[in-house]
């Protein structure tokens, strides 16, 4: 038995999670798979146990924000690496701002633990389950969540660096 | 302290339990991070870690800067290392925009990277001597890194915070100094070395500290997410290097050695090797430099040289394209993993055109690994939990970014 490639993985994953799929891209031959976020959870449980697919290192959690796209503003961006194959893969959940919700996967990897609460740090994603989520790279008493992108690095009086002038058109920063 | 001794099951009385601050600002924690340990005695029972100190706002910083400005940033991270990092950065947006540099440039990285690598891996290694009492040993290494700073010196006219390479390439190529610099360094460097390992290696009361101090298992290291010197001294040969190559490193012939207890003797074991095995790597690729450009052919993103922007009205455009940021970007997601001195460090970066990354995320490994230093100390004596934070190599830039 070779090695499984990008494509034997997005057929696993569909097969086991049929409608939950949303969206799937491979960007720099790095699958990415758009779940219903609720889910995801136990999608890797099930990617980790799994004998042949054995996702078994987490590689990184990130946020990313999109001010712009209407009932899916935030994007929680799982990287898992399986070793045994050498894939690497991008398991994505997109939140809708009033409701930043997701399940902790505290529980299947330590290692989360701090990942997931400097997203939180930065983002305000609520990690449902996490035995000690609060800040951990900014002040306790901060009472924003600096990453989003309403929060301009600069003043926003000035026009050097003005974003229209450098290609993005419709930002508002 | 052995393994058995851990594992006893404390039951101290409320009363003898003594709260203390191990840092912010303590001589032994070579940075500026807090731990609070609850201790009976000399045991510590639990710890809480407070991090953030020095966080700079990396992430946020990228969002404003085009993608030049961007390695300056890098070099504060792991700052022991710091041309891993600025040519992790480089290959991050070459991946992007999608261009093959020459193999020149692909071998002079190597050699850079495994310089800085050494840089590392000895100072971290020099350091934990110093919290097992063993001062000499800290200071003939620093002859030997100052030579490789001197090498850096050549090449990017900086030290510490090198901001090295250019995307596409180098700023210049290995001058003459350098190539002699570089000579001098692998021949005196093996036995220079060799007497460190002496003075350290095989030393009963250096071996009594640290067999047993802070150790980790391979499965607890794996489910947190370690990498680098760390995990592999718990016996995983997990390296970037050799999972996903870049830079030729398929090109070269070199071992990953792993530890077996994931102690402070195996991590300082494993850095010893990786310093010898990167020495290796080095003079393979010096014998066998190829020939070519130093730089890829790359008038979008790298700076002509400042003469010809004098003189000649095509280069003058493109310079003030590249500083003002007006070169078009590709969209696209991309992750990019460079073995870094302390392990895989990763960028994640999103395009969405803009002249400034849309995202980028750093993975770094110190913040990820430092998470489970509270398990790894529990049950241990203060001294142990002291030279478990100098093995594990926690470089306070790289955790709070």
């Amino acid at each position: 038995m070779g090695k499984k490639n990008n494509q034997d993985y997005l057929n696993a994953i569909e097969e086991h999670l049929g409608k939950d799929v949303l969206a799937h891209d491979e960007a720099f031959d790095i699958l990415n798979i758009e779940l219903t976020p609720s889910k995801i959870h136990d999608a890797i449980a099930w990617l980790q146990q799994h004998q042949e697919l054995s996702v078994n290192y987490l590689t990184n959690i990130a946020a990313v924000h999109y001010p712009e796209s209407e009932g899916r503003e935030f994007a929680v961006v799982y990287q898992l690496h399986s070793w045994k194959n050498n894939i690497r893969l991008r398991l994505k959940g997109y939140l809708p701002k009033d409701n930043l919700h997701i399940h902790s996967i505290t529980d299947l990897f330590a290692g989360a633990n701090w990942m997931e609460r400097e997203t939180y740090d930065f983002f305000g994603i609520i990690f449902d389950n996490h035995p000690d989520l609060r800040r951990i790279l900014n002040m306790d008493d901060m009472d924003y969540f600096p990453m989003r992108k309403e929060y301009v690095l600069e003043d926003a009086t000035r026009e050097d660096k003005d974003d229209r002038f450098f290609g993005r058109n419709n930002t508002e920063q | 302290m052995s393994q058995e001794n851990k594992d006893i099951i404390f039951s101290p009385d409320p009363a003898n339990i003594a709260t203390i601050n191990f840092g912010p600002t303590h001589p032994s924690t070579h940075g500026i991070f807090q731990n609070i340990l609850k201790v009976d005695g000399e045991k510590i029972i639990s710890s809480e870690q407070t991090v953030g100190y020095i966080h700079r706002a990396f992430e946020k910083l990228a969002e404003r800067r085009p993608y030049n400005q961007i390695t300056p940033i890098t070099d504060r991270l792991n700052y022991c290392s710091s041309p891993i990092n600025n040519i992790g950065w480089e290959m991050t947006v070459e991946k992007l925009i999608g261009v093959e540099v020459p193999k020149r440039v692909q071998y002079m990285r190597v050699i850079i990277m495994e310089l800085a690598r050494i840089a590392d891996h000895l100072i971290c290694n020099s350091v934990i001597g110093v919290d097992a009492g063993a001062l000499t040993s800290f200071f003939y290494p620093f002859s030997e890194r100052e030579k490789i700073y001197e090498l850096y010196e050549e090449l990017s006219g900086a030290r510490l915070t090198t901001n090295l390479g250019r995307i596409g390439g180098f700023e210049r190529d290995f001058n003459e100094v350098f190539h002699k610099k570089l000579k001098s360094f692998l021949s005196t460097f093996p036995k220079a070395f060799e007497e460190f390992d002496s003075l350290l290696a095989r030393n009963r009361i250096f071996m009594d500290r640290t067999k047993g101090a802070g150790p980790i298992s391979a499965d607890r290291a794996l489910n947190y997410s370690f990498s680098g010197p760390n995990l592999r001294a718990a016996g995983v040969d997990y390296d970037v290097r050799v999972m996903n190559p870049y830079s030729s490193y398929e090109d070269f012939d070199f071992i990953i050695p792993v530890g077996v207890n994931g102690d402070t003797y195996d991590r300082f074991m494993v850095r010893q090797e990786e310093i010898r095995q990167s020495l290796r790597i080095i003079e393979q690729a010096y014998n066998n430099l190829p020939e070519g450009d130093y730089k890829a052919d790359l008038p979008d993103f790298y700076l002509p040289a400042k003469a010809d922007v004098y003189n000649n009205m095509e280069a003058l455009i493109y310079h003030f394209k590249i500083v003002m940021g007006e070169t078009d970007l590709p969209v696209g997601e991309v992750y990019h993993a460079v073995e870094g001195g302390n392990g895989e460090l990763g960028y994640y970066l999103i395009s969405d055109g803009g002249r400034t990354p849309y995202r980028l995320q750093f993975r770094r490994p110190c913040f990820i690994y430092y998470q489970a230093y509270p398990e790894m100390i529990k049950g241990m004596p203060i001294s142990d939990a002291v030279l478990t934070l100098s093995s594990i190599n926690v470089i306070a830039g790289e955790l709070d970014a």
